[in-house]
């Protein structure tokens, strides 16, 4: 019993990290359908940001507050450089944005690596995310619930801006009908690049979290990237809730035949098990629906 | 709507055979005669990169499909190669288990060795179970017609999947891979006689694989294959099945990647997961951007071209290297679509749309999905316009 416990935390919390770097891709590619593979390197963006801030400020509870912070806008002034010089050219190429950005990608790759060197480096987590805390026999890492914490916060404040502030009424109007929200007034330009900006975002947030919970390499963001898109893909474009559900399912059930075989197998099997789901359900679990053939 | 190919042009098949002949020159009696050994094995090793590279031409250039996990079936071939070359050498030193197995401190053969060590097994499991992967992804995807860009990230995370899988397995040499192989099929890899033949079988196979491409481009199931890439709902209308033209050149892709991986494992001499993951995956599109991915030879002159760039560059700046490759991603594919063999039709149509009135001077790209001009007037696509559609 205490196994399962301690699974479904293990699960809960990779899920809680696979949300965190989905989230902004449903936003990207579920609500605009571009493909961007730099995504992976905005996570690692918002990873060095926090070694960087920790080096300036000492105390280590603050700088990941600040890191945050600061991460969500280096993560978004990525995102809306990238799609101000390149992406809005080629939004009738979806795939081919798919290799425009992974070209971006590994060329912050080898950025992050001139700067800060290959070696992994380490940021120290805040005392008051020291140790662990019970529940119900399993002893979970402080460090965990917080990412879990965080996931459940990013998740709300997007649902929130998305449903209740003109930005959020503008992408959703943008998404539905493009050529209608212009003609009454919206600046689909400018709705892009928040899009884009607010994604990309989440991603540098999701680079903080990871600090806490291993080390920060230039090849962080690819590692968790394919998983994220996986979590986007079984999620169903254009809406939140699929996004989370797809994140956690994939998080536990990752987790579980991790304990039951190895980590090496599970990565098989659960490809092996999405590519089943797909064939039950093509689109995701939760689309928008649309009269369109394809 | 224009694309790059409104039809194959109509070679004579005399054209194409004086090609073929001066290929056949260049590789089998120049390129031995003014390379040295170690330079003739580079170049066979780029020639497998290029046997990848058609069918990826194949199947991205021409149907449209953005496979992003060529390293798979490379991995499978180059693998299973691999694993009969090591059974083979010790059998030959008469040992129950390969080498880095005794070093591991392995001594029972695992049982999915068993069969690798007959040489047709291992030749007949090459030739056919990378094309059964291809197949059944295929199959599971384009059946239930799930989005392009989907197959993309499924493609890319079943080679993220067997890399880390290969990884993790020590019985097959783990992160470092499998290597020092001895012999090829009893002949001796010390003897460069032996690898200048594995450089003949490398460049013959890749002659016989332009060949094949050739004619499938130029055969019915070429047309159709184009036409689902530009309009697969039209194709379905008229009653043909897109997926399963699609499966077809995937899966023939899928079989180019594995025999190049066979012939990569003896040609270089090792094979890790290193060689096989997303990057490396993702590294065999870049040729194919650059030479042309709609046409018959870009693909492969492209990628023996940037295989031979990143070992000049490689030499000079390591790092510079992803700089660069990251920067050709981003011009060649944002910018030049059609890759260096569209420039020329590119500048011609720049120049012909000034003189022409109403023409759209939008140079000929590629483009996915696009409505077609002639389908309904303007104005009349509202039913079906897709909320995703710009």
């Amino acid at each position: 019993m205490d196994v399962l416990i301690g699974q479904l935390f293990t699960g809960l919390s990779l899920g809680s990290i696979l949300l965190l770097a989905a989230l902004g891709l449903s936003l990207t590619f579920g609500q605009m359908g571009v493909i961007n593979m730099a995504h992976g390197e905005f996570i690692m963006a918002g990873c060095y940001t926090t070694y960087v801030v920790q080096k300036v400020i000492s105390s280590a509870g603050v700088s990941l507050l600040v890191s945050l912070v600061i991460g969500f806008l280096v993560g978004g002034a990525l995102g809306a450089a990238l799609e101000m010089g390149l992406i809005r050219w080629m939004y009738d190429r979806p795939l081919d944005t798919l290799l425009v950005t992974f070209g971006v990608g590994l060329v912050l790759q080898q950025f992050a690596r001139d700067i800060f060197g290959a070696p992994a480096k380490n940021v120290l987590a805040p005392e008051w995310l020291s140790g662990g805390v019970t529940i119900l026999g399993a002893v979970v890492p402080k460090t965990r619930i917080f990412i879990l914490v965080l996931a459940v916060l990013a998740v709300t404040v997007l649902a929130v801006v998305l449903k209740a502030t003109p930005l959020g009424r503008r992408i959703r109007a943008v998404v539905q009908n493009r050529g209608l929200a212009e003609t009454s007034g919206v600046s689909s330009r400018f709705t892009d690049i928040s899009t884009f900006f607010i994604g990309s975002g989440l991603a540098g947030v999701a680079g903080v979290a990871l600090t806490l919970i291993g080390s920060t390499s230039p090849t962080i963001g690819q590692s968790y990237l394919i998983d994220a898109f996986l979590v986007v893909v079984i999620g169903g474009l254009g809406q939140i809730k699929g996004t989370v559900i797809a994140a956690f399912a994939l998080g536990l059930l990752n987790s579980y035949i991790e304990y039951e075989t190895t980590a090496s197998i599970a990565k098989v099997v659960v490809f092996v098990l999405i590519v089943i789901f797909l064939q039950v359900r093509p689109q995701g679990l939760f689309t928008v629906r649309t009269r369109s053939l394809a | 709507m224009t694309t790059l190919i409104g039809r194959v042009r109509e070679h004579s098949s005399l054209t194409a055979l004086g090609g073929f002949a001066v290929a056949a020159i260049l590789l089998f009696a120049v390129a031995p005669a003014v390379l040295s050994d170690f330079r003739l094995n580079l170049l066979a090793k780029f020639l497998c990169f290029a046997i990848v590279a058609a069918g990826i031409g194949l199947a991205w250039g021409r149907g449209g499909m953005l496979t992003l996990g060529q390293g798979v079936f490379f991995g499978i071939g180059a693998y299973l190669m691999a694993m009969h070359l090591q059974m083979a050498d010790a059998a030959r030193l008469g040992n129950d288990v390969p080498e880095f197995m005794e070093i591991a401190g392995i001594r029972e053969l695992p049982g999915f060795w068993q069969p690798f060590g007959s040489a047709p097994v291992a030749l007949l499991a090459i030739l056919v179970l990378p094309a059964l992967v291809a197949a059944l992804l295929g199959y599971g995807v384009f059946k239930r017609r799930v989005k392009g860009a989907y197959f993309a990230i499924l493609s890319q995370a079943l080679a993220a999947a067997l890399a880390i899988l290969l990884t993790g397995q020590q019985a097959l040499g783990g992160f470092t891979g499998l290597s020092d192989f001895r012999a090829f099929f009893g002949f001796k890899l010390s003897d460069p006689v032996n690898r200048q033949m594995l450089f003949f079988i490398a460049a013959g196979t890749l002659l016989v694989v332009v060949a094949l491409v050739r004619q499938l481009m130029h055969s019915r199931y070429g047309e159709l294959l184009v036409a689902v890439r530009d309009q697969e709902e039209r194709v379905r209308f008229l009653g043909y099945d897109p997926a399963n033209i699609k499966i077809v050149a995937y899966v023939v892709a899928a079989f180019f990647a594995g025999i190049a991986g066979a012939l990569f494992t003896p040609i270089v001499g090792i094979i890790s997961p290193a060689d096989i993951g997303v990057v490396p995956s993702i590294a065999f599109l870049i040729g194919v951007a650059i030479g042309g991915r709609t046409t018959l030879l870009g693909p492969v002159l492209g990628a023996i071209g940037v295989a031979w760039a990143q070992t000049a560059f490689s030499e000079q700046f390591p790092s510079g290297w992803t700089y660069l490759q990251g920067v050709l991603f981003i011009v060649v594919v944002g910018f030049i679509p059609a890759g260096l063999a569209g420039v020329w039709p590119m500048l011609k149509g720049l120049v012909e749309s000034r003189f022409r009135r109403g023409g759209s001077s939008v140079p000929v790209v590629v483009r996915e999905n696009a409505p077609p001009e002639d389908a309904v007037p303007a104005g009349q696509q509202v039913a079906e316009e897709k909320v995703e559609s710009r």
